[in-house]
């Protein structure tokens, strides 16, 4: 069945608000599925987001238990509470459940999905049944991946980066690491599809006076992330592919034996891997963008400055994979650091913005907003030791240790404070109820700090020399107190998780409704009801700046377009 | 589509020019190849706006001073429910299985694979069901 | 209408903060001698302490720069609250491009000279001088241990689980670092340095010890099962004890052979000098 959406203006010449409504062929044979037909049919970009959103989650649920195993594994030198087999197994699932099948998916296929169309004023995604179709297919590498752990030898266990050899049939033979590749090459394609829509909807489907530069900064990053996704997944599912080769077709792509290259997959997933990255950081920098900016009551400072940055982003990210193999020995070393330290100019000019931002405005700590600062000053920390790791030479005795991996934690922890702050932001635009605030502000500070706790013992163990993927350490005694420490602050992140649980499950009973806009918030989704119709807009106002919504409900405050000027002149007041 | 051209075929000549640099300095073949295949991927749809937009009239959402009647009239047709998405990804998922445990799954993934292509084109052929076309 | 007083002040502030910052860390990574170790190792090698001082350039300038930063976030974080008594409409400032100048410039500036400090110990740690026969040795990585071989000459006792990698100080050591199977990591925390042994590929790398000591090492690329078990030792003597020890070991091989060839020849018929590793050492 396809709808045909049209709009109709009300009121004759010269009106303010127009209706917009689908022209069904047939009167009467327009209904939507109900139950569970709805949730497997659905085309609507709302459901299909809301089934990604719940299932990143239960990945991110069955992720963070397997950190805690490898957190009680690690708090005394020589435990056996797992053996070394099976904690190979945990730090691979962990991690590759984080990384391929929770934050991206949540970011690009949860909060994008539903939150995009909205923002430019689309009705929907540009191909519904292309977006719908990405959901299944990750919905399918998920179980994929997770039915590692009922085949005989367990789940993969080589690292959530696979390197060759040791992926190769040879040094892991079976089951678990097959469906390892499956699952990736599900879930790429998703991506990959996901990407397409993100792009095409973003260039097609604006509405009318919703230029490029009034688009949110949340949905210029995630049209960036969509770029970004295209040139990097087929990179990484070609190089799975030639991986299954080497497994089982008799190639020797990345073996020695017949003439392969080892570390050609290492250049092929990096060339992947350091993008992907930037696609999981760059939508959570754009849910705190339009965070900031609401909650402060001013506009993004530096929109021009931001759009720059981000594209600089994308566009560096995809020159510096090699950092990542600096101690090979084999790659051209100042190239890829003078390439990786730059990155850390735009990043630092978002910093500024976003501090350009709050700064001067009249600050509302809502728990949305107390997320978007803990992601700021946890960011902060994990942003600057990168910029150690892209100096070669500090690379060299910081690499695969403790060190790198505090530095990932701490960034893809401030991405899940900023993934939690677009929960708390959007849940009530996407639900229409809203989030309890009392248990969010106790959920915020229980994770800020305990990822915090846990952090800061590993940048140190790192620099003692404790050496990643390891699981027992009995020659270093020493290690077992900040070990402990670090255990005791992922113990703090998993409670908070759980916090986090029973605001969902309070709030589904309490509901208190939303209503349109209860944040006093700027951007075009805030306009229309929540949840939004079908379609997603029964009337669309006036676009003449990035704040739509702000210069409907707020006619005499539009941003100032020179940061120093006094009185805005009567031709930049909101026109029909 | 002036932007979005600027913007696809910016991205594709940083690409290219950090190719050759990357290829004159180190000699490296992967990451060459991938990084002009990057600044391809940058200019094939870049210039294809380019050319449109030379050509075609500024649209209502690319004007600063359009008004939301101006985009009056049919936006776009979108399909609406179907199960064809769901059938598709079953047999993508059993195509996957079937990587990992044979034969036994590549039956059904071939089988639910056709079956949804044939469905999916066929619903947007045929439109709204029941109507008249 | 002009630049405000405030403006143009706090851009000045901010100049002046990113020269102080470009200043501190120069001569951090100058001078090294008061500064705190900020949690590195000040090495047992010249590579190593060369390293040591970039971490410490790099540590005052992180400090300097997040600290700023940090400090900006808590300071709009808390001033500018809002009060529930409080509603007024803050001005909705949208750009302030010289600003914007300022502080995509400064880190520019800041990121080019902490590029040049990189190059500079980059080009020291990873230069390898021609090295003597004597003090070249091959490590040799595999699932799940080491083995260590010193070309042209015979080492006897060797295990492959913890074993010492015995070289000389204050002389040019050549490690070459070679993989049995899968991606190992040659690691010694101390030295400040690691480096993979990939299949197919021979690295090549030089340290130069400048204290005696043993230090602890390990593999830190994933390799396997034992991977959190493949430990090492570096044992750093004086030259005159390298020395000792080399001829030692070659005195010790050659009775070992002399001893299997009379067993051979007692045996008549059994063909190869077999030398059996006699884990302890011999007499004498």
């Amino acid at each position: 069945m396809t709808e045909l959406i049209e709009r109709q203006t009300a009121g004759g010449d010269g009106a303010i608000v127009v209706e917009v409504h689908e022209a069904p062929h047939d009167a009467h044979e327009h209904h939507e599925p109900t139950g569970i037909l709805k949730w497997l049919t659905s085309t609507d970009h709302k459901v299909i987001g809301l089934s990604y959103t719940v299932t990143s989650l239960v990945m991110f649920l069955i992720a963070g238990a397997l950190a805690e195993l490898i957190r009680i594994q690690l708090a005394t030198p020589n435990s056996s509470f797992v053996s070394l087999g099976e904690f190979n197994q945990l730090f691979t699932m962990h991690g590759s459940l984080m990384i391929y099948l929770f934050i991206g998916p949540f970011a690009f296929g949860g909060l994008a999905n539903i939150i995009v169309p909205l923002q430019v004023g689309a009705p929907d995604m540009a191909f519904p049944r292309l977006n719908a179709l990405s959901y299944w297919l990750y919905l399918s590498g998920s179980i994929t991946m997770l039915l590692g752990f009922f085949v005989a030898g367990g789940p993969a266990d080589f690292g959530w980066v696979g390197y060759a050899p040791l992926s190769t049939s040879i040094y892991s033979p079976g089951a678990g690491p097959d469906l390892w590749i499956a699952a990736l090459l599900l879930s790429g394609f998703s991506a990959i599809f996901t990407g397409v829509n993100l792009c095409a909807t973003i260039f097609y489907l604006r509405a009318p006076g919703m230029t490029m530069f009034r688009m949110p900064i949340f949905t210029w990053n995630m049209l960036v992330v969509g770029i970004l996704i295209l040139l990097a997944f087929p990179v990484l599912t070609a190089g799975l592919i030639m991986l299954y080769c080497d497994r089982h077709f008799g190639t020797h792509i990345y073996s020695l034996k017949g003439g392969g290259v080892p570390v050609l997959w290492q250049h092929i997933f990096w060339f992947w891997g350091h993008p992907e990255v930037y696609i999981l950081a760059l939508p959570f920098f754009g849910v705190v963008t339009d965070v900031i900016a609401t909650f402060s009551h001013k506009p993004v400072f530096g929109y021009k400055g931001m759009v720059f940055a981000t594209i600089t982003i994308a566009a560096l990210s995809m020159g510096v994979w090699a950092h990542h193999m600096f101690t090979t020995g084999v790659v051209l070393l100042p190239f890829f650091s003078i390439m990786s330290l730059l990155i850390a100019v735009p990043t630092g000019i978002k910093f500024f913005n976003w501090i350009g931002t709050m700064w001067g405005g009249r600050v509302r700590w809502s728990t949305a907003m107390l997320f978007a600062v803990g992601f700021l000053i946890t960011f902060l920390f994990g942003g600057l030791t990168g910029i150690y790791l892209a100096s070669p030479p500090l690379d060299f005795f910081t690499h695969d240790t403790y060190f790198v991996v505090a530095h990932f934690h701490s960034v893809v922890l401030a991405l899940g404070m900023g993934a939690m702050a677009g929960l708390y932001y959007w849940g009530p635009k996407i639900t229409g109820y809203m989030l309890d605030e009392r248990i969010g502000k106790l959920h915020f500070w229980l994770f800020f700090i305990g990822a915090n706790v846990m952090v800061l013992p590993q940048y140190w163990l790192g620099l003692l020399g404790m050496p990643r993927r390891v699981g027992v350490y009995p020659h270093n005694p020493e290690w077992t107190d900040l070990n402990q420490w670090a255990t005791v602050g992922s113990v703090m992140m998993g409670v908070a998780t759980l916090l986090f649980l029973v605001n969902i499950v309070y709030s589904w009973f309490k509901r208190v409704p939303a209503g349109d806009n209860p944040w006093d918030a700027q951007t075009l989704e805030w306009f229309t009801t929540s949840p939004p119709p079908h379609h997603n807009y029964y009337a669309l106002p006036p676009i003449r700046s990035e704040r739509p919504t702000w210069d409907y409900n707020h006619p005499g405050a539009p941003a100032l377009v020179h940061g120093h000027r006094e009185e805005p002149e009567a031709s930049e007041l909101a026109r029909v | 589509m002036r932007a979005e051209a600027k913007l696809l075929i910016g991205l594709g000549l940083f690409f290219a020019l950090c190719g050759v640099v990357y290829w004159i300095w180190s000699g490296e073949n992967a990451g060459s190849v991938m990084l002009v295949a990057s600044g391809l991927l940058g200019f094939l749809p870049g210039s294809y706006y380019l050319w449109w937009s030379n050509r075609m009239r500024v649209r209502a959402s690319d004007r600063d001073d359009a008004s939301i009647p101006d985009g009056a009239g049919v936006v776009e047709t979108f399909p609406g429910s179907s199960i064809w998405p769901f059938t598709l990804g079953m047999g993508a998922f059993c195509a996957g299985l079937a990587l990992v445990f044979g034969t036994w799954f590549a039956l059904p993934a071939i089988g639910l694979v056709i079956w949804a292509l044939l469905g999916a084109v066929v619903e947007s052929r045929r439109g709204d069901p029941g109507s008249a076309h | 209408m002009s630049r405000r007083p405030a403006d143009a002040g706090r851009a000045r502030t901010w100049r002046r903060l990113g020269s102080l910052a470009v200043v501190v860390v120069a001569a951090g990574a100058l001078s090294g001698c008061t500064v705190p170790s900020f949690g590195a190792h000040s090495s047992a090698t010249t590579g190593g302490r060369q390293t040591y001082h970039l971490w410490q350039g790099f540590t005052i300038g992180a400090i300097v720069v997040g600290g700023l930063t940090l400090a900006l976030i808590l300071w709009a974080a808390v001033r500018y609250r809002s009060r529930s008594s409080d509603v007024h409409m803050p001005r909705q400032t949208q750009y302030h491009l010289p600003l914007e100048i300022v502080y995509t410039v400064i880190p520019i500036l800041i990121v080019l000279v902490l590029f040049a400090f990189t190059v500079v110990v980059e080009n020291e740690v990873t230069a390898t001088p021609s090295v003597s026969r004597e003090n070249t040795i091959r490590v040799q990585a595999f699932q799940w241990g080491w083995r260590f071989f010193y070309p042209g000459f015979v080492i006897t006792g060797q295990t492959t689980q913890k074993p010492t990698l015995e070289m000389p100080a204050n002389q040019d050591v050549k490690i070459v670092l070679q993989s049995l199977d899968v991606v190992h990591g040659f690691y010694v925390p101390v030295f400040n340095f690691s480096r993979y042994a990939l299949p197919g590929v021979t690295n090549f790398f030089v340290f130069h010890p400048t204290q005696t000591g043993t230090f602890f090492g390990q593999c830190t690329q994933l390799c396997g099962l034992y991977h959190s078990l493949m430990w090492f030792q570096v044992k750093v003597v004086t030259p005159a004890q390298y020395a000792t020890w080399l001829s030692s070991q070659q005195t010790a091989a050659a009775r070992l052979a002399a001893a299997a060839a009379r067993q051979s020849s007692l045996q008549q018929g059994t063909s190869g000098i077999q030398v059996r590793p006699d884990i302890g050492g011999g007499t004498n």
